[in-house]
């Protein structure tokens, strides 16, 4: 054991140089079909039509840069379905956040009979896997059509329908995580306006939220990607193409019967991907803790 | 931390609250409260009722329109005798066993180790790249591996193993299971990633270093340190992504559907999401769906309630800042 030297070390200096570059290089192989991936995209996106990832142009040669694949841009459709996602993503960044903070406050700075019921049931909640309730939020939503005012906006095939259903699968999260954010927060402040006689709910909103800024730009980022990017519930939720959103109208182009045009959905997944992208590049470390303290999991 | 509210009874020093301020404060807070509890109600708690009442009928969207037939266990006893039951069962065995080893607790806790011992920043630079097939949106993430796995001459690996002289091949065709399997773990591995990271860089330099001038090899030290150190965040991820990976099917629904031909690749919760919600003919068995999916949804709630029990998520529950002034 004791028996290290020096010559130990010079001598397997190339030992030492392999065992420096061996995790780099196993790192590199280990992200290569990320970037395959991404490097095809983008490729496609501006092409005739790539084999492997070669550009081809119309006679078969490699070559053929084209923009035509942006043409999609002066189709109303893809403006439509843009703005659906839109309202989807700020939908779930308004709803999550208002009623997660509303939430979450009672919970860090109040003691009421079930308040510790009610928590215990956020982590389960935040633990239990909620596609498994599709099937009967089918049911919900359809139940929600049939009242007359609210069903026009928030029933079965509405945009607003599918934000109340996102809002509510990700409140556990959100709720886990502003509570966070506000046991972390000294309350002389609050203290000091609540003996001047303000209501909660005054402190609430002009005290407490802008001290958390911070923590709710984070949860509005997470959430904002989680509505743009959002398939599996708009796919269940809507009939058809009057209320599709992004992902599902992508999926429409390649599940339609006539030959693909990869090229093109290429063009309309780069599009979409822009948004995500700025998101990703400026707000890392933030992402990195959001997905590693909150997220599902996904798979 | 371990100290745990109880009641909300007088506190030192002071006079205790009358009955009707003890009354308007807890009104006051449910009414914080009450637009979560609604939305949980109704999207949790009534669906969680739901499912298993409708689970007892023969709803289908042939008699929709008629009054709910009870044929209590009916669709129980189908689903085991179903000709394809085994075939499904042993699918999602197989693959929450795969994805779950190889990626999101094997290659995890790999990755995670690889990027703790180089370079801070390269190791970070990485684990951001791992990050995006979970920051991508599925659509597109699974568009990007339909063309990995395409058949010639559009697929990428093709061209890459062609000068290897590897026969060109639908590959998504001929092994749907592989990329049923990588398409769910590059997306996975990123949790279990970043967790194990964060716990391994808590881990004390000085133990480390004290068994390096021990003379340990970088073997010795991740086998009897750095793994035992670890050992809540890794059981926490294997149970965590457990669960998660028995009840997604997006990516699977994505990718190949269940198929190609008949079940290849189904699992069991997009067997339930398909008959109940999806089936190719418009002919929605619901309470057969449904039965298919409380399966799932008792699997879930047993354990939920085990993590908490666990992991001590009990102890998370903190005392509020209570309203004391």
């Amino acid at each position: 054991m004791a028996t290290i030297t020096f010559e130990t070390e010079s001598r397997y200096g190339a030992r030492r140089f392999l065992g420096r570059a061996l995790p780099y290089v196993l790192l590199i192989i280990s992200i290569s079909p990320i970037v395959l991936g991404y490097a095809w995209l983008i490729i496609a996106t501006f092409s005739y039509r790539t084999e492997g990832l070669f550009p081809i142009d119309a006679e078969g040669n490699v070559g053929g840069w084209t923009l035509r694949n942006w043409e999609f841009l002066s189709d109303p459709a893809i403006w439509r379905v843009t703005l659906t996602s839109f309202i989807l993503a700020v939908g779930m960044v308004v709803g999550v956040g208002f009623v997660s903070s509303m939430a979450a406050y009672a919970l860090s700075r109040m003691n009421f009979a079930g308040r510790k019921s009610f928590l215990s049931l956020t982590l389960i909640l935040h633990a239990f896997p909620s596609v498994t309730l599709l099937i009967a939020i089918f049911f919900v939503l359809n139940f929600l059509s049939k009242i007359p005012a609210i069903g026009q906006w928030f029933g079965y095939n509405t945009v607003g329908g599918v934000a109340l259903v996102m809002i509510s699968l990700d409140l556990p999260l959100g709720i886990w995580l502003m509570k966070g954010f506000f046991d972390n927060l000294s309350w002389d402040m609050e203290r000091a306006a609540l003996i001047d006689g303000a209501s909660r709910f005054r402190v609430w909103w002009e005290i407490i939220i802008p001290l958390i800024k911070p923590g709710l730009a984070a949860l509005a980022i997470f959430n904002f990607l989680s509505g743009w990017s959002a398939f599996l519930i708009p796919f269940t939720f809507t009939v058809g193409t009057k209320v599709a959103n992004m992902p599902v109208y992508m999926r429409q182009l390649i599940s339609d019967t006539a030959p693909t045009n990869w090229n093109m959905i290429a063009a309309v997944g780069m599009f979409q991907l822009i948004p995500v992208l700025i998101f990703f590049i400026f707000t890392q470390e933030m992402l990195l803790s959001v997905y590693a303290g909150g997220s599902k999991g996904g798979t | 931390m371990a100290e745990v509210i109880t009641g909300s009874g007088p506190v030192k020093g002071q006079s205790p609250p009358s009955r009707w301020a003890q009354l308007k404060a807890t009104l006051g807070a449910w009414g914080f409260m009450s637009p979560a509890v609604v939305l949980v109600l109704v999207f949790f708690f009534l669906p969680v009722i739901i499912l298993f009442v409708i689970s007892l009928t023969d709803l289908s969207s042939s008699n929709f329109s008629e009054p709910l037939t009870f044929i209590n266990l009916e669709n129980y006893t189908r689903l085991f005798k179903d000709k394809f039951f085994p075939k499904i069962l042993g699918n999602t065995f197989f693959y929450v066993a795969t994805t779950l080893s190889c990626f999101n607790v094997g290659m995890a806790l790999v990755l995670a180790l690889l990027t703790t011992h180089i370079n801070r920043r390269a190791g970070f630079f990485f684990r951001l790249i791992w990050l995006l097939p979970r920051i991508t949106p599925s659509v597109i993430y699974i568009l990007m591996w339909r063309r990995i796995s395409h058949q010639p001459p559009f697929g990428l690996i093709n061209q890459l193993l062609a000068p290897f002289g590897v026969e060109p091949q639908y590959w998504l065709f001929e092994q749907p299971w592989l990329f049923v399997i990588l398409v769910n773990g590059f997306v996975g591995a990123s949790f279990g990633l970043i967790l194990f990271s964060s716990a391994i860089e808590a881990i004390p330099k000085d133990l480390i270093t004290a068994a390096k001038v021990d003379g340990a090899s970088t073997w010795q030290i991740i086998r009897d340190i750095t793994l035992p150190q670890i050992r809540w965040p890794l059981l926490f991820v294997t149970t965590y992504q457990t669960l998660s990976l028995l009840t997604s099917f997006e990516y699977i629904l994505l990718l190949t559907e269940g198929g190609p031909g008949l079940y290849r690749t189904e699992v069991w919760a997009l067997t339930a999401y398909k008959r109940a919600l999806k089936t190719y003919f418009g002919h929605n068995q619901w309470g057969y769906g449904a039965a298919w999916g409380f399966v799932l949804v008792i699997i879930g709630i047993v354990m939920s309630i085990i993590y908490l029990r666990v992991f001590r998520f009990n102890e998370l529950v903190q005392e509020p800042k209570i309203d004391v002034l």
